[in-house]
């Protein structure tokens, strides 16, 4: 009887080579959990899970390598269902993730052993988050976007919270995990109403219907993506959606700012440019000027903002702002060069906001409270070289030729001409003159002549191998990126979105 | 008297988008962290509600599946944030939004 009436459920195959590197970073995380719960008396655990996470990482860049030669060869593929693609551009976003990964891992040892919390937990949770973020890269319908979503940010609000002796990291805690639920829901209610418009959540069946069938009434449709536009655009940070971005920069632990603005920000433009660029480019006329005005209010909010800051984390943080205003001029092209050029920026920009906050979390010293203005002044005859870094990052961020933010900055803008958005490049290169301002402030700062008498009572800086080597791989990446750009450029220009057929 | 009202399935969307925007803006104007977190749950449920009725409407059993999805969220995210609620009540002793204010500028 039974038998009759329950149909038999076919189950997908599944593909594990497609989800390979997800699982080598997720069974890194969860292998570090259980060692932590089995032997938490060990003195040991602590660096037994950062040869876990590394071991993790370089099998998870291992598989990431193999699918960028068999995409170059087969070409681009779905997997498990439609569920996730498999193409050069999720290839690029999860090298980023994974570098932004591995340098904040790197600086984060030294920022657990000075505040005496060396917790495998913290490592646990970064290699969770980033594997949202991986997952978010190659997510190939919007139900899996939204689930990506929420595993990168559940990590990242407990991070934000980690540091429980100080208030304000539990402050950034609170504001980020409301803030950050309340965009999760408006982005799935963007879902549902997609849903309801399409009868489908996968992005290819999505771009295949509308480009099969015109909607007499698109109302729902068209207040889906807005809502689907408003929850990502709260992950990148972009204005007028970027509130929660300086207090929680600001509040939570140093090395964790540098993951989030890194990696949080790739990971989520990925999936702006998979949802708009690559599903919906027949309703462009509907998102372009959406999106324009996306850009140019982050841009004079990030720029604007930042002039009148007085903590270097929270100019960081507007500054990361007007940097997500940057990359949506590349977005908005609508283009295929637009989005290799959005691609090379966010690489660019992972590694500049990792260095300088690197040397933001040096400074803080123990108790990770330095962040003001004065306390970079006189750096520079301290420690010449550490000022010196900074300044290579941030002269980076203000897009100084021969640095790799000058090629990124050149590539976005060129986009935007190429697309016929000559306003869109003006408003970004006015925005970069205003910002350098900014970031010269910082630099000014660094070697104005210090208050001696204050500087005496403090303790030295102290730069430990691992937050050395971190820098070094970010300052020589910023500046290899400025010189001989070719190689990642190339690989920008070949990460192409799978598209429906 | 019901059968005269026949239920379409917009009855159910407007209700959905009802509490989706009661949700919404007790999450902007109540100022207990708690109640803020309730609100995040309508909004939630209120999505729920929509994906079901439009997967009834659409005769397609994915909607009803994505709901699964969100439930699960929705219990992991209440995990987190009463975590992190409590971390702050323990160190003062209230959990009103409004003198959370340590970060501002």
């Amino acid at each position: 009887m039974i038998a009759q009436v329950v149909t038999p459920i076919h189950t997908p195959p599944i593909d594990w080579f497609a989800i390979a590197p997800e699982i080598a970073l997720f069974a890194a995380a969860v292998a570090i959990v259980l060692t932590r719960a089995l032997a938490r008396r060990s003195k040991r655990v602590f660096e037994a899970s950062l040869v876990v996470a590394a071991a993790g990482i370089v099998t998870s860049g291992a598989f990431t390598y193999v699918q960028w030669h068999l995409v170059r060869r087969d070409g681009p593929y779905q997997a498990i269902a439609g569920m996730v693609a498999v193409d050069g551009f999720s290839v690029f976003i999860r090298t980023v993730v994974l570098i932004s990964l591995s340098l904040a891992l790197l600086i984060s040892v030294a920022y657990l052993q000075r505040e005496r919390f060396e917790a495998a937990e913290y490592i646990a949770l970064m290699m969770l988050s980033a594997t949202g973020m991986m997952v978010m890269a190659s997510a190939n319908d919007l139900v899996v976007v939204f689930l990506a979503l929420e595993i990168l940010s559940m990590a990242l609000y407990v991070l934000s919270a980690f540091d429980r002796r100080r208030a304000e990291s539990q402050e950034a805690g609170l504001k980020y995990f409301l803030l950050g639920s309340f965009s999760s829901a408006v982005f799935l209610y963007g879902v549902a109403l997609i849903y309801g418009a399409t009868g489908t959540t996968s992005l290819v069946g999505i771009a295949r219907f509308l480009s099969t069938t015109t909607l007499l009434d698109n109302g729902v449709l068209l207040v889906g993506m807005a809502l689907l536009l408003v929850g990502l655009g709260f992950k990148v940070a972009a204005a007028p959606f970027h509130m929660w971005t300086p207090d929680v920069y600001q509040g939570a632990p140093t090395p964790v700012t540098a993951f989030m603005a890194a990696a949080t920000k790739a990971a989520a433009f990925g999936a702006i440019l998979r949802v708009f660029v690559g599903t919906f480019p027949l309703y462009r006329v509907d998102w372009r000027p959406a999106l324009f005005g996306l850009a140019v209010l982050s841009l004079a909010v990030g720029t604007i903002a930042a002039v009148v800051q007085s903590d270097v984390k929270r100019m960081l943080a507007y500054s990361s702002i007007s940097h997500a205003g940057y990359v949506l001029i590349g977005v908005q092209a609508a283009t295929s060069r637009g989005t290799s050029a959005a691609l090379f920026y966010l690489f660019v920009y992972a590694l500049m906001i990792v260095g300088a906050f690197a040397i933001v979390s040096v400074v803080a010293r123990r108790g990770d409270q330095n962040h003001s203005l004065d306390d970079y002044r006189g750096l520079a005859r301290r420690e010449p070289i550490l000022a010196g870094l900074l300044t290579l990052f941030l002269l980076a961020q203000a897009g100084v030729p021969l640095t790799g933010g000058f090629v990124a900055k050149l590539g976005v803008f060129a986009a935007a001409v190429a697309a016929g958005q000559y306003a869109l490049a003006l408003i970004g290169t006015l925005a970069a003159v205003i910002s350098a301002f900014v970031y010269l402030r910082i630099v000014l700062a660094m070697y104005a002549p210090a208050d001696e008498a204050a500087e005496e009572t403090r303790a030295p800086l102290r730069i430990d191998v691992a937050s050395g080597v971190a820098l070094f791989v970010a300052a020589a990446g910023v500046i290899a990126l400025g010189v001989l750009p070719g190689l990642v450029l190339d690989f920008a220009r070949d990460a192409t979105l799978l598209l429906a057929k | 008297m019901l059968a005269i009202l026949s239920l379409t399935p917009s009855y159910y969307l407007v209700l959905g988008a009802l509490l989706f925007t009661i949700g919404s803006v007790g999450l902007l104007v109540r100022r207990n962290t708690l109640v803020m977190f309730m609100c995040i749950e309508l909004m939630l449920n209120a999505v729920n509600l929509t994906f079901v009725t439009y997967a009834n409407a659409l005769n397609d059993i994915g909607g009803q599946v994505i709901v699964f999805f969100t439930l699960v969220v929705a219990a992991a995210e209440v995990a987190v944030g009463l975590a992190i609620i409590i971390a702050i009540f323990r160190r003062r002793q209230n959990v009103t939004a409004d003198d959370i204010d340590l970060l501002k500028g």
